[in-house]
């Protein structure tokens, strides 16, 4: 595939991970941590460790927007798909668990569950089903924020009153500024989420580089995208320097989209407070619909219980979210905890960093246990 | 009852959508509920078809439903969809089919063009395959109780003599893998159809039978086909996981060799899905002696049907019972059996 196969060329990677090693102390180690949940499937997908020496560690973030989403939201959207609506939601959705139940539990009990790819498309619903409620789950960084944006615009200027959205939006700097200052934790550097960065420009990194000298490549989705931000960190280390650096130029700019920006800021504003999976209540960092839209406001239309549950306590995904451990040092791990039963969020999404190391990087576990069985 | 009182009453009691997936959640089902009760010998090889031993010639028998929505896609119905599927399914049985019955369960209202035109396209299956349909049954269920049409195919075929080296058991360390043609054309042509992903793309369903190249491999070099199988629900992973498993080998495949069109590509990658897990409709996999290899492909490109066959990997010793990829990255991974169902529906 043209434009696509050029970012994923083996001898280029080979390159790059000889120019990694030339600049990498031996006598150090590097915990670098890629915040987006697509650059964990990307690392596993194609195996980029295998390309990095062994003092470099990578750590997977908080990036993941199913991973993060608090079990009594699950609920909580449960609760709205019971009551007699179409309820729209990302594929991605239908199989995390809340409580006792994921919405496609819900489904198969006679729930009107449906999956869109596009908020608009929830709207479209809207539209050709006048007698009937349509509520759409938006979940999401920065980067989907803007997509309910415009369909809540879009749903006001048509006067389209049976739609409503579930706002679970939340923003990408919190929840770092929370890793950083909570205790044991020892991220040298971070690979910055590139579509997230599309919108808000690469300029919202520049905290973290001030405030915590932590360097940071905003990078693209292709692998030789993420190795080359590596290589560029590992760079920076190596010159003593401490900046936000742009790897996917070919799509972020320093400024960001204005356009994204202004609808975000006309129809959302920043909640007090909102409650992370794993991470735990964390102050301004997620979005709700303000006054002008509340009439769209799904948490203004219907009961919602407002649930707190606790999380399995089993569950180590909020270890795993904040880089203290990987996916496969958590205690239920491919064992009571798969894909196919997942107990944390982080085993449900392809782009939780326990379903791309359970999916692609138990071969080295494997690989690990023949060498062990040989000897 | 209302639906919130219902739902919290039941404890997960009722299928849901993963178990028609043909993945793990499939498994679980078959191994739980099917087995248990309705096991033996013939059933529990789990096979595409089951082979009989009659006093003269062994025959093979299988059966298949068809759900697939929307009824009528790019490239095909599910009218031949139905045919094709079993003629293939007895084809990977190493079985020249003999008759088939047909079963169809419609919905009140269905328009009669509709329904003509999946018949018209069962009836040019039959024809070009040159099998006869001798035994049938149509219900019909009122408006709202089914969707459409649903369609229900078994074959009967005769196996042939060359076959008795076929079967996962026969799998071999060192066996070439085979795939007839391009994968996934079928799952993707249909989620195109579907019309609510907003991507265009030119792309067709693969449903053909395969019974020509097969019979003509069968006669030649039967006896080096060592197992068969059709990538349907679940694509071409989930085929390898299950030959790995039962025949306890490790399988390797490389990513290069594995032919997927590039509009297919394009529609999994913007979707996020992996073009091993979506299935096609006219496409074999085959474990064959490396030693006729080379034989075997210059039959199957001989074939309009197989001419764009690739030999994707190998039955390796190591890892036994799992499937790796050798990425064109430089990496290699776990290929799973699919878990959820990303694509509901789909035959």
């Amino acid at each position: 595939m043209k434009y696509v196969d050029e970012y994923r060329e083996q001898t280029k990677a080979a390159a790059l991970s000889e120019k990694i090693r030339e600049i990498t102390p031996l006598d150090s180690h590097y915990k670098i941590m890629e915040i987006c949940g697509g650059h964990t499937h990307t690392i596993y997908k194609y195996g980029i460790e295998s390309y990095l020496p062994d003092n470099i560690h990578l750590v997977h973030g908080p990036g993941c927007p199913v991973c993060v989403i608090p079990l009594g939201r699950v609920d909580d959207a449960i609760a709205i798909s019971l009551q007699d609506v179409i309820f729209t939601c990302f594929g991605d959705m239908i199989r995390v668990p809340g409580n006792k139940r994921s919405l496609g539990d819900a489904k198969a009990q006679g729930a009107d569950v449906r999956i869109v790819y596009s908020p608009l498309d929830a709207l479209h619903i809207a539209e050709q089903n006048p007698s009937r409620q349509v509520v759409f789950l938006a979940i999401g960084f920065e980067t989907t924020a803007p997509a309910t944006a415009i369909a809540l615009k879009r749903a006001k200027a048509m006067r389209i009153s049976n739609f409503s959205v579930f706002c679970n939006h939340v923003t990408i700097i919190p929840p770092l500024v929370a890793i950083l200052d909570s205790e044991n934790v020892e991220i040298d550097a971070f690979i910055g989420p590139g579509h997230v960065a599309a919108v808000t420009g690469s300029r919202i990194f520049a905290q973290i580089t001030e405030t915590y000298a932590t360097p940071v490549v905003v990078s693209g989705f292709e692998p030789l995208d993420v190795l080359q931000s590596v290589y560029m960190l590992v760079k920076q280390f190596h010159e003593g320097v401490r900046k936000v650096e742009n790897q996917y130029s070919r799509v972020v700019s320093y400024g960001g989209n204005p356009v994204a920006l202004r609808v975000m800021e006309e129809t959302m504003e920043v909640r007090p407070y909102f409650e992370w999976r794993g991470l735990g209540t964390i102050s301004n960092s997620g979005l709700k619909i303000n006054s002008e839209y509340a009439d769209f406001d799904a948490e203004n239309r219907f009961s919602i219980p407002g649930t707190e549950v606790k999380e399995p306590r089993a569950c180590q995904c909020g270890q795993v979210l904040q880089g203290k451990i990987k996916p496969y040092e958590c205690k239920v791990f491919g064992k009571a905890c798969t894909p196919e039963k997942p107990i944390g969020t982080c085993m449900v999404s392809a782009e939780g960093a326990c379903a791309a190391y359970y999916n692609y990087g138990r071969f080295m576990e494997i690989n690990a246990k023949l060498v062990k069985s040989t000897k | 009852m209302p639906l919130a009182k219902q739902i919290s009453d039941t404890k997960k009691k009722f299928i849901t959508m993963p178990v028609g997936s043909g993945g793990k959640a499939t498994k679980t089902f078959i191994n739980t509920l099917l087995l248990p009760r309705f096991a033996n010998a013939r059933l529990n090889v789990l096979g595409d078809g089951a082979l009989l031993d009659t006093s003269g010639d062994r025959l093979a028998f299988t059966t298949d439903s068809f759900v697939v929505s929307p009824l009528i896609f790019p490239g095909g119905s599910i009218g031949d969809l139905a045919v094709n599927g079993t003629l293939n399914d007895l084809a990977a049985c190493g079985a020249k089919p003999l008759a088939l019955s047909l079963s169809l369960i419609l919905e009140e209202g269905l328009s009669l063009v509709v329904l003509e035109e999946v018949l018209d396209s069962i009836q040019a299956a039959l024809n070009k395959a040159g099998v006869e349909i001798v035994t049938g049954d149509t219900k019909v269920v009122e408006k709202g109780k089914a969707d459409g049409c649903y369609i229900n195919t078994s074959g009967i075929g005769i196996v042939h003599q060359n076959s008795r080296n076929l079967g996962p058991k026969n799998i071999s360390v060192g066996d070439d893998i085979i795939v007839t043609g391009p994968i996934g054309d079928h799952g993707t042509a249909i989620m195109l159809e579907r019309g609510n992903l907003g991507i265009e793309a030119d792309v067709k369903s693969d449903t053909v039978a395969l019974a020509e190249p097969l019979g003509a491999l069968m006669d030649q070099y039967g006896l080096s086909l060592h197992a068969m199988r059709d990538p349907t629900r679940g694509g071409l992973a989930t085929v390898l996981n299950e030959m790995a498993e039962s025949s306890n080998v490790g399988i390797e495949i490389d990513e290069s060799q594995v032919p997927v069109r590039d509009e297919v590509r394009a529609v999994a990658d913007l979707l996020g899905i992996d073009p091993l897990y979506i299935a096609s409709e006219g496409r074999m996999v085959i474990f064959v002696n490396p030693e006729e290899t080379e034989n075997i492909v210059k039959i199957l490109k001989s074939y309009p049907e197989s001419e764009n066959m690739a030999v994707i990997g190998k039955a390796v010793a190591e890892h036994p019972g799992f499937v790796l990829q050798n990425t064109s990255f430089g990496g290699q991974r776990i290929i799973d059996l699919l878990t959820g169902d990303p694509l509901p529906r789909i035959c």
